[in-house]
């Protein structure tokens, strides 16, 4: 029953996971873009969840209506400003940029929140749970993993269902013929990345809710969405969903032996998949 | 000749040290129909790349409609009404069929040409709207492009080696086919190797060498002597 | 235009005075001890080590484009096997800081295999993962002081050396020696028929594939071999602090993102830019350390203009501007005697 217990608990924050990783794999396919920012990015994202509570009283669920425009907004300018001006054949610049640019919001937020560690109050959500056939499952995890099939559901449509969805496609393919079409592939990246980082605003303010956060986390955030998207396969939204669960589960099994071992736990389990399957589970894309 | 909707002027490009075309003068009068031809790597596609926006030109070497496009985006060139069926097709291989179309139609001109208008001049098109465009023949994808370049209303539409790499009898069907589409009172670039098709449509042709405009004439009264020595040098 | 008029030389006049200096230089470091104080050359130890680490990220990302962000992984590896070797194994310190040269060789081996699955910017997070799982191993072996790590005993520091003063001149003249080794083997290596592959592979990964330059396993060396220099470095850095944590050793910041700082802002892709890099670090450092978090952020700016306005750095301008190399690679044509065509 612990064993099931901690499979069943893995799986739910294997929906947090995803969401780190959704908006990773969703830049990677428009514009084959990686972004070391990316965990600063969901951090920020907390922080600015932390600033529209204590100022506004709201709660920090219904934060989420200021926190995703604003990130959106700070995605767009961040690509047309800055990040389109590294893309090319060369990996360098965008590496090199995302990294520095990781480096100015982990101090930036360092100057302005200080290194204490901080957590979103969203008070009964925190702790109320329902008991499922003997195992607690806690309405956050589960509202956590509603969010992400939601949220991975509303990008698979967007890619495939709406103008937007074929424009980003289409730049992804050939961007000379797509920009013949009228399209400006530099707003069109500055329109994915504005999406990228609304769904980072949700998995950030829902990492703020569910455990303590201070400015130094980003890194690891960004390597467990990453774990996350190799895992399920380059380009593949719903694949980021099982890596993610893959990722929960093997962690959550992991601190089941020794506590110190649940981080660690996710790491092995990543680069066993790495050496058998190294293209990832369900890979849409070569990287 | 009527007034020119497009006019090059002095026109030069390079990739990187590499200079390709060298003070190219041409005209495309309103409703002409003008072909280019020349060699490979007698700077044709360069040509039209410049012209589409992809090259980056110097000022005041492209007009449209007294316009200076030169220093332009392709995007923004694409909406002042020019489209390109590039070489080699080139569809979007992750859109459908249908899709493909639809994004022709992204610059958001009006016209004669909507999706009903191109199914009824490709109706193979119209069978296999859902398909993958990777999953058709080369003919058919030739008309996708030709149906996507359409659907933007474009008032010069640039035809980039059309009958490269497709079957004689389907290079005959989509010369049929082009009085029909250029017939609407576009005007049209025809960028071909071959010369009789070339000339079989347009009114005017240039010829391309090594980067330099080697000939201009009217189509018609051209000769076989004149365009061999344009193309390939000889004297 | 004749042939003969022209020379072909790696050598140039600006080369061979660099070397004259470069020679005067070091013999004045070598003698540090007898005329620096003791914090400059704790100061000038360490900025050796950090032009080691620069000069060896820059041959990896700036040579063989494998841009790698872990390389605290071997940092701290080697940090941690001179504590291991010393402390567990009883071996003399300076033993240990070849064998953790050797231990980090044979670790990367198996690491290279999995992660060179991965392709680009991939590569890079995936070299992360790595330097987070050396640092969660690390704090679960108890032996060596679990999360909260070790001091080196007073006994293995003694056997270095009995006297303070001797012991700190050791440890400069190591640090010294180990960026003059690092400097001139990468250096070496790059004029070698391997690292002519190496270019060739940067410039054109495909073409220099179709020239028969096995791409993969030249990669790998230089993985290898980077790796067993940062293990050996970072043995050092470890043998100077004294005190080895997990979260020291496999800090991202101090061992992997001022070393991209250094060798962007001087100029990745040279050998003369890790140098100038670690000049600059430094005087920034000295001057600004005081604002904290300002002086990182100050840093990173710096760094995204200069990768985005001038990609091949100060050294880079430099070079446009006054056609230098001080590192002669390349082979240089020259026009000798009068031209009468040109």
């Amino acid at each position: 029953m612990e064993w099931l217990n901690a499979i069943v608990q893995g799986t739910l924050l294997g929906g947090l996971y995803a969401l780190f990783a959704a908006g990773l794999s969703l830049i990677f396919g428009v514009m084959r873009l990686v972004n070391i920012a990316h965990g600063d990015l969901i951090v920020l994202a907390a922080y600015l969840g932390l600033t529209v509570t204590t100022a506004t009283g709201m709660h920090p669920m219904a934060a989420v209506v200021i926190v995703v425009p604003a990130m959106a907004l700070i995605g767009y300018a961040l690509q047309r400003g800055l990040l389109n001006q590294t893309l090319g054949d060369d990996i360098l610049p965008p590496l090199l940029v995302t990294f520095g640019l990781s480096v100015i919001i982990q101090n930036g937020l360092l100057e302005v929140y200080t290194a204490d560690p901080q957590t979103l109050n969203a008070g009964a959500l925190e702790t109320a749970s329902v008991a499922v056939g003997g195992v607690a499952l806690g309405i956050l995890p589960l509202l956590t993993f509603g969010i992400a099939i939601a949220v991975i559901w509303g990008l698979q449509w967007t890619f495939y269902h709406t103008a937007l969805g074929r424009a980003f496609r289409a730049v992804s393919d050939n961007q000379d013929i797509a920009q013949l079409m009228g399209l400006n592939r530099r707003h069109i990246f500055g329109l994915a990345m504005a999406l990228a980082l609304g769904v980072t605003a949700i998995a950030g303010i829902l990492l703020g809710i569910r455990t303590s956060f201070d400015p130094s986390i980003g890194g690891g955030r960004l390597i467990f969405g990453f774990e996350a998207v190799i895992i399920g396969g380059l380009g593949n939204l719903w694949g980021t969903l099982v890596g993610g669960v893959i990722l929960g589960v093997a962690q959550t099994i992991g601190a089941k032996i020794d506590p110190g071992w649940q981080v660690l736990a996710g790491h092995i389990a990543f680069l066993v998949i790495l050496a058998v399957r190294p293209n990832g589970l369900f890979p849409r894309i070569s990287g | 000749m009527p007034d020119p909707i497009l006019q090059t002027r002095g026109l030069n490009s390079h990739y990187g040290d590499f200079q390709a075309l060298y003070d190219v003068e041409l005209d495309v009068g309103e409703g002409e129909v003008l072909a280019i031809i020349g060699a490979n790597g007698a700077g044709k596609t360069t040509l039209m790349r410049s012209i589409t926006g992809l090259m980056t030109n110097g000022p005041g070497q492209i007009h449209y409609r007294g316009q200076d496009i030169s220093r332009l985006r392709a995007d923004e060139v694409a909406e002042l009404g020019l489209a390109m069926v590039p070489e080699g097709r080139q569809l979007f291989p992750s859109l459908s069929v249908k899709e493909n179309l639809m994004i022709g139609a992204q610059v958001g001109r009006t016209g004669p040409w909507d999706m009903q208008a191109v199914y009824d001049l490709f109706p193979i098109l119209e069978e296999r709207k859902d398909q993958a465009s990777t999953s058709l023949s080369g003919g058919q994808q030739q008309m996708v492009a030709i149906g996507r370049a359409l659907m933007a209303n474009p008032d010069l539409i640039l035809f980039d080696e059309i009958s490269l790499g497709l079957a004689p009898i389907i290079i005959k069907d989509i010369y049929e086919a082009l009085p029909g589409i250029i017939g609407e009172g576009m005007s049209a670039i025809i960028v071909e190797q071959d010369i009789t098709k070339a000339l079989s449509v347009s009114s005017r042709v240039y010829c391309l060498q090594e980067g330099r405009v080697s000939l201009e004439s009217a189509s018609d009264t051209v000769s076989r002597e004149d365009i061999s020595r344009a193309y390939f040098g000889i004297e | 235009m004749n042939l003969q008029d022209y020379s072909v030389s790696r050598s140039s006049k600006a080369a061979r005075v660099a070397a004259i200096l470069a020679a005067i230089a070091l013999l004045a470091l070598i003698a540090a001890p007898w005329w620096a104080g003791r914090a400059d050359m704790r100061l000038m130890g360490e900025l050796f080590l950090y032009l080691s680490l620069a000069t060896l990220w820059n041959l990896m990302a700036g040579y063989a484009g494998l841009v790698s962000v872990g390389q605290q992984a071997y940092v701290g590896f080697g940090g941690y096997m001179l504590f291991a070797l010393t402390m567990l194994g009883g071996l003399h310190p300076l033993a240990a800081i070849a064998a953790a040269g050797v231990l980090g060789a044979l670790i990367s081996i198996p690491v290279a295999v999995l992660i060179f699955r991965l392709r680009g910017a991939y590569f890079a997070i995936g070299t992360w993962v790595i330097a987070e799982v050396f640092r969660l191993s690390f704090a679960q072996i108890t032996a060596l002081g679990g999360g909260s790590g070790s001091s080196l005993p007073v006994a293995i520091v003694k056997s270095l050396a009995s006297g303070r003063a001797m012991r700190e001149a050791l440890s400069y003249w190591l640090a010294l020696g180990a960026a003059a080794l690092v400097v001139t083997a990468v250096y070496l290596f790059l004029r070698s028929r391997q690292g002519l592959a190496l270019t060739a592979i940067r410039d054109n990964e495909l073409a220099a594939g179709s020239l028969g330059i096995d791409i993969w396993r030249t990669k790998f060396i230089v993985y290898v071999v980077t790796s067993a220099f940062t293990a050996m470095i970072g043995a050092l850095i470890f043998l100077q602090k004294l005190r080895i944590s997990p979260d020291a050793a496999f800090s991202v910041n101090d061992w992997t993102a001022f070393v991209i700082f250094i060798v962007v802002i001087g100029g990745i892709g040279t050998i003369e830019g890790p140098i100038i890099g670690t000049l600059v670090f430094f005087a920034l450092r000295e001057t600004l350390a005081d604002l904290g978090t300002t002086y990182l952020i100050v840093l990173g700016v710096v760094a995204i203009v200069v990768m985005l306005r001038a990609p091949k750095g100060i050294w880079g301008l430099v070079r446009s501007r006054y056609d230098l190399q001080l590192f002669p690679l390349g082979y240089r044509v020259k026009h000798i005697g009068q031209s009468k065509e040109n």
